[in-house]
């Protein structure tokens, strides 16, 4: 029973949340907090690549993109038209909405997973830094690809998403990541991933199949960029491929090294923290870009294992309990 | 047919461009195994410098091929001392770390030169002045090649010509490979290896910052993220050509120049930024090592 426990307050939780925050949450900050959700996912989901596993992506925006426009797509295609006819036989909007909302999400999620898998299997046989590059080609080779296609809005848009992702799907979805990346890192498997981050050549020596971790890590990180991408386009219900830049890639990166590679609650904290922190200097928001750079150098060169390191907060021992082999 | 010529003598000259910038990442690549990043941002920089360099010479009002000679020469001067700086306050630091460390770090060096140069230049267009006014010379019957495209091509020819001289035939040069073989190795026989890797920065950023001007002479508009889509695909060229290789970066810049221009020409414009990355992917499924490199194996 005990195992069911978490979850299952978890979903009471977002539940209740859900119902109440918009009531006494303004509209603006209410958006942010959505934003704090689908960064979360996309910070933990790059932590499994970029973290775990030691391979270094830089293209998660084309992936995020990819599940955009995939779930937008079926949505305003299938979706709607099959959501209303689930409501003409009396199901009730938010089950009938949830559902298509769910298909839509699983489906985006599904194409940048074979994005990934399409573009992690050539680059991650290799070592070293290809796939940075191959990424970072894939998410400009996906950006001039949507901005041609009008049948997607091309470089003016895509309007009319409905917006049927609320903070209960956004959270629902981080708290997955969240789950999963735990679980996973204290499971055979991701211990494999570490030793792949820690040495490889001793890792494939010790008999772990390197190239197929190494693939099945970075389709997963793909999947659930794409899932938050489809998040991100029910939720503004308008999408623009400007968003999805080399710019939105390293924003999302910055939150993974800021919070410390390897660590799950580190990347959760830093998106939070990088979230809050544009809105908090509108102000002074021309410097922002630049302050964002030298905060990148100025960590990496006084602290690289990022803030965290690859620790984990937890409440028995602060900063106490050690994951994995230590660099 | 004419007009394949005449889109073949378009593309080796804009691939020529990507040639000059990609010979810088593939030397730093060779000697420190890092992806510049910001390199493509000292080929802004130097069209930036050349810029403010003929306005110093005041060379718009009084255009001479001596004072674009001399506008060259002090961004690829200014330019290479900006290389030095940036290797010896970011780069230096982080050698010793985990390369992903180097890898963002340079990253970091990227986003700030752009926004930097957002801050200090301002983010709109700037008009370079035309420092030789554009005259055509037809090669044959309807190919034609413009006096800019032609100084492009033999400035990058003399200036890959004497890195290449440079580095078979001289001290330093001989340093450089021994560098690029083993760091240990090569400070053992008495080679300062800090010196080497500082000075191929210089080396580098000064190629990367004559690219950058040669390119304002033609099209004369530059903004601070003008280097971001150049500077990526140069650092595919140097792969396509095979990284650590100086003639593959050539080469490799060649062949990106010119199945550029080919699908600009032939399918449509607007794809020209994903060739080079189609490319790319091909490479790697077909060749990871490159067309001129070899395949290493690792050792334990």
């Amino acid at each position: 029973m005990k195992r069911f426990l978490a979850p299952a307050i978890t979903l009471v939780a977002l539940l209740a949340l859900n119902q109440s925050l918009p009531r006494f949450l303004n509209p603006y900050y209410f958006q942010v907090l959505i934003l704090v959700g689908i960064n979360i996912t996309l910070a933990v989901s790059l932590n499994l690549v970029n973290g775990f596993t030691g391979q270094f992506s830089i293209g998660h925006a084309g992936f995020m993109a990819a599940g955009a426009y995939g779930s937008a797509m079926f949505t305003m295609t299938f979706g709607q038209k099959i959501a209303a006819a689930m409501i003409a036989a009396h199901l009730p909007p938010v089950v009938a909405q949830g559902a298509m909302l769910l298909a839509s999400l699983l489906l985006g999620g599904g194409l940048a997973a074979i994005f990934g898998y399409l573009v992690g299997l050539p680059s991650l046989r290799l070592r070293g830094d290809y796939l940075a590059i191959v990424t970072l080609g894939f998410g400009e080779i996906i950006r001039v690809i949507i901005l041609n296609v009008d049948a997607v809005g091309g470089a003016r848009g895509l309007p009319g998403i409905p917006q049927w992702a609320n903070f209960f799907w956004v959270f629902l979805v981080a708290a997955i990541v969240i789950g999963l990346a735990v679980n996973l890192a204290n499971s055979t498997h991701g211990r494999a991933l570490f030793a792949i981050r820690d040495d490889e050549i001793a890792a494939e020596a010790l008999g772990v199949d390197t190239t197929a971790y190494k693939v099945t890590a970075f389709v997963l990180g793909s999947f659930f960029a794409g899932v938050a991408g489809g998040l991100f386009a029910h939720y503004l219900s308008y999408l623009n491929p400007s968003t999805f830049t080399f710019l939105k890639s390293i924003e999302v990166i910055a939150m993974v090294v800021l919070g410390g590679m390897g660590s799950i609650t580190g990347s959760v904290l830093a998106a939070i923290v990088l979230t809050l922190l544009p809105e908090a200097l509108r102000a002074v928001k021309d410097y922002r870009m630049v302050l964002y750079a030298l905060m990148l150098i100025i960590l990496m060169i006084t602290r690289p294992q990022g803030l965290m390191g690859t620790r984990e907060l937890s409440w028995a021992l602060f900063g106490g309990r050690r994951r994995g082999g230590s660099k | 047919m004419s007009t394949f010529l005449q889109q073949l003598v378009n593309g080796v000259t804009w691939g020529s461009v990507y040639a000059l910038i990609a010979l810088g990442y593939t030397m730093v690549y060779g000697i420190l195994r890092l992806i510049n990043f910001a390199h493509g941002d000292i080929y802004m920089l130097g069209a930036f410098i050349g810029l403010y360099a003929s306005r110093w010479f005041n060379a718009a009002k009084d255009p001479s091929p001596v004072k674009a000679l001399l506008v060259l020469l002090t961004s690829m001067l200014l330019s290479a001392l900006i290389g030095m700086i940036i290797e010896r306050l970011a780069y230096k630091p982080v050698r010793k770390s985990p390369r992903l460390s180097a890898l963002i770090t340079a990253i970091g060096v990227s986003l700030l030169l752009e926004n930097g140069g957002a801050l200090v230049f301002g983010e709109d267009q700037k008009f370079f002045p035309q420092l030789i006014p554009q005259k055509t010379i037809a090669l044959m019957a309807g190919v034609s090649i413009s006096n800019q495209q032609l100084i492009v091509l033999v400035v990058s020819i003399v200036l890959m010509f004497g890195l290449r001289m440079f580095v078979l035939h001289t001290r330093t040069g001989k340093a450089m490979q021994a560098v690029s073989h083993s760091h240990m190795a090569a400070s053992l026989m008495g080679i300062s290896v800090d010196r080497i890797i500082t000075f191929t920065f210089m080396i580098g950023s000064s190629l990367a910052a004559a690219a950058g001007v040669l390119v304002a002479l033609q099209s004369p508009k530059i903004e601070p993220y003008m280097g971001i889509m150049p500077g990526l695909k140069a650092f595919v060229a140097a792969v396509l050509g095979g990284i650590g290789n100086i003639p593959g970066a050539v080469v490799g810049g060649l062949v990106m120049g010119i199945a550029e221009v080919m699908v600009t020409g032939y399918l449509s414009p607007t794809y020209r930024d994903a060739i080079a990355f189609v490319l790319l992917i091909v490479i790697l499924l077909v060749r990871p090592a490159g067309i001129f490199g070899k395949a290493v194996t690792e050792k334990v």
